[in-house]
């Protein structure tokens, strides 16, 4: 009889155990989430609901013409689209650039290739405001400042941790694959696009996501290299908007909505490629 | 034509990494010697750069009024932020290394915050604290608490960038310490289980050992990380209100691009770099005696 019953009140333990788990992930869900509901809410609200006590959660009638108030204040659609060309334009490079590197890291290990590596391991440490300035100073003597260019080819050309990330990833590939191919006659530039790159479609995949991240969310560089309000980024310029709308509340909230929609279509559909590509980053760079 | 098969590859691998390469050497290397060598100047853009020798460096540490201040509240958001998105983030980590039904979910919400730009979540944050219509006062109000100016009061203005930075980032934090979490060997558990072992002593004799080198690493980053807070103060408090959250690189940013002292801004910058590389090699030095775990 004691087996059993000791049994049992083990068993409704645990349920109560799992039960306060749950309690606990879901008060945590609050905390995370609330501030970003709040923000869709006010998006909705008239200016009287914006600024009413007690607060109110949910308008009376959603006023979705904030949203066109917002895009209308300020030349949300030149940020849009510069924020949409910079970010595409990057990550597409820079993913070539850094997997054709990173397969020639990995494919030769001679005492050049090995210093070259030396180089781009010892910038990877390096902090992105050390550049700032210096960088600042080189656009303005070639005319970079206020163009695109200048958030465009940096980080097309010397993104470090993607070239290492790839060539850890060709690391990792069996040398057989290569050989076989090389047998057949096929070119190290054969190799590399016909070989190498289906295979790294992870590593692709993973990089693209990060790059996406990156971009989207940059701040500093467009805000020290950008001058003329049509060429802003989304960032930047929504900052600027903030600072012109401050009280308009419901105006902003619905802007800052619609700054965070792109990233949040990409995070629903490759959620796996973001927390992957930021441990990588954590733990090597 | 002449040339062997193996010659013609490595002159192909040559130029497969060489756009990486000079990429690097132009943005990365070329700035930061071209930063160390600003750094001994005076320099407003308009006049030519006078070279002034070590006098910027001693200014900084002697004249400048505003270095020690600045340096004082960078050193206090890093103390509240970093404790505080390392314990945050292991206890989410903790709560989500389980098979329960649905727990990925909860993983991905919490690593929302981590995905949205510190723009929208400094302005998100901004109206939360909103001394009138906020959420943040009206909630406590509930509670019968007298709400505050949060941000706009330089008593209580730095704390609440830090809990911000700390909701922003712990989702990242719980995603490090999971990866470490799940690399701890069961049997280790199941062993410390027939030896009778309770939760507590599970987690305080294997969990924490095992997990230090993750730990370490949270910790240099976070720290790295946090010296190097910009946009949420930029959006939400501007360093103020006074100079309560005046920090590091608001003051490089100030210094190089709205007073445009392109000399000291880089003296500014190189002593951070310094700081923060020193770090960095304290992390990569101490972290070789911790491979052994990982290769596990």
């Amino acid at each position: 009889m004691s087996v059993i019953s000791i049994k049992d009140t083990h068993k409704s333990k645990r349920t109560v155990g799992i039960i306060f788990i749950y309690m606990l992930l879901i008060l945590i869900v609050f905390m995370t989430i609330t501030p970003l509901l709040w923000m869709v809410s006010t998006s909705l609200k008239s200016d009287s609901e914006t600024t009413s006590i007690p607060i109110v959660w949910i308008p009376e009638k959603p006023r979705w013409e904030n949203y066109i108030r917002a895009w209308n204040s300020a030349p949300f659609g030149n940020f849009f689209l510069n924020s949409i060309k910079i970010t595409l334009t990057t990550t597409i490079g820079l993913v070539f650039f850094c997997s054709l590197a990173g397969y020639g890291f990995a494919r030769f290990n001679t005492p050049l290739f090995n210093f070259l590596f030396s180089i781009l391991l010892s910038a990877m440490m390096l902090p992105g405001v050390v550049m700032l300035i210096p960088l600042f100073i080189l656009f303005r003597n070639i005319g970079w400042i206020d163009t695109h260019w200048s958030l465009i080819i940096p980080p097309m050309f010397a993104n470090t941790f993607g070239t290492f990330l790839f060539r850890q990833f060709f690391l990792s590939i069996p040398k057989d694959f290569e050989e076989a191919a090389i047998i057949d006659g096929c070119s190290l530039i054969g190799v590399y696009w016909r070989i190498m790159m289906p295979l790294a479609k992870p590593a692709i995949a993973t990089l693209s996501i990060l790059s996406f991240m990156w971009n989207w969310n940059e701040f500093m560089r467009p805000l020290v290299f950008i001058t003329s309000f049509t060429k802003m980024t989304v960032s930047v310029g929504l900052s600027v908007f903030q600072g012109q709308f401050s009280t308009y509340y419901n105006l902003l909230m619905a802007a800052s909505t619609l700054s965070l929609i792109p990233i949040f279509i990409v995070y629903l559909f490759a959620q796996k490629y973001f927390t992957q590509g930021l441990v990588m980053s954590g733990i090597k760079g | 034509m002449s040339l062997t098969y193996h010659k013609r590859q490595i002159i192909y691998g040559l130029l497969f990494v060489m756009p990486v390469v000079i990429g690097t050497v132009i943005f990365n290397i070329y700035p930061l010697i071209h930063s160390l060598i600003l750094s001994f100047t005076d320099w407003d853009l308009i006049s030519a750069p006078r070279f002034i020798g070590l006098k910027n460096y001693v200014n900084m540490f002697t004249k400048d009024e505003f270095f020690p201040m600045i340096s004082k509240n960078t050193v206090i958001f890093s103390l509240g932020s970093v404790p505080l998105g390392m314990i945050a983030g292991l206890i989410l980590a903790l709560l989500v290394n389980r098979d329960l039904k649905g727990i990925t979910i909860f993983r991905a919400c919490y690593y929302i915050p981590v995905i949205a730009s510190s723009v929208a979540v400094g302005m998100i944050w901004k109206w939360v604290y909103n001394s009138e219509f906020g959420l943040l006062n009206s909630v406590l109000k509930v509670f019968g608490i007298q709400g505050k100016a949060w941000l706009w009061d330089p008593s209580t203005a730095m704390l609440s960038v830090i809990i911000v930075s700390v909701w922003k980032n712990m989702g990242y934090n719980m995603v490090l310490f999971l990866s470490g979490l799940q690399n701890i060997p069961e049997e280790l558990y199941e062993a410390a289980e027939i030896d009778g072992c309770v939760k507590f002593k599970k987690f305080l004799y294997i969990t924490l050992p095992l997990l230090s080198p993750i730990t370490f690493l949270v910790l240099i980053t976070s720290i790295i990380g946090s010296f190097q807070v910009f946009d949420l103060i930029y959006i939400m408090t501007g360093g103020g209100p006074g100079y309560s959250t005046q920090v590091y690189l608001y003051y490089i940013w100030e210094t190089g691009f709205r007073m445009f002292r392109m000399g000291y801004g880089s003296t500014l910058a190189m002593t951070l770099f310094l700081f923060i590389g020193i770090l960095t090699l304290v992390q990569w030095y101490i972290s070789k005696y911790w491979v052994y775990y990982e290769s596990k």
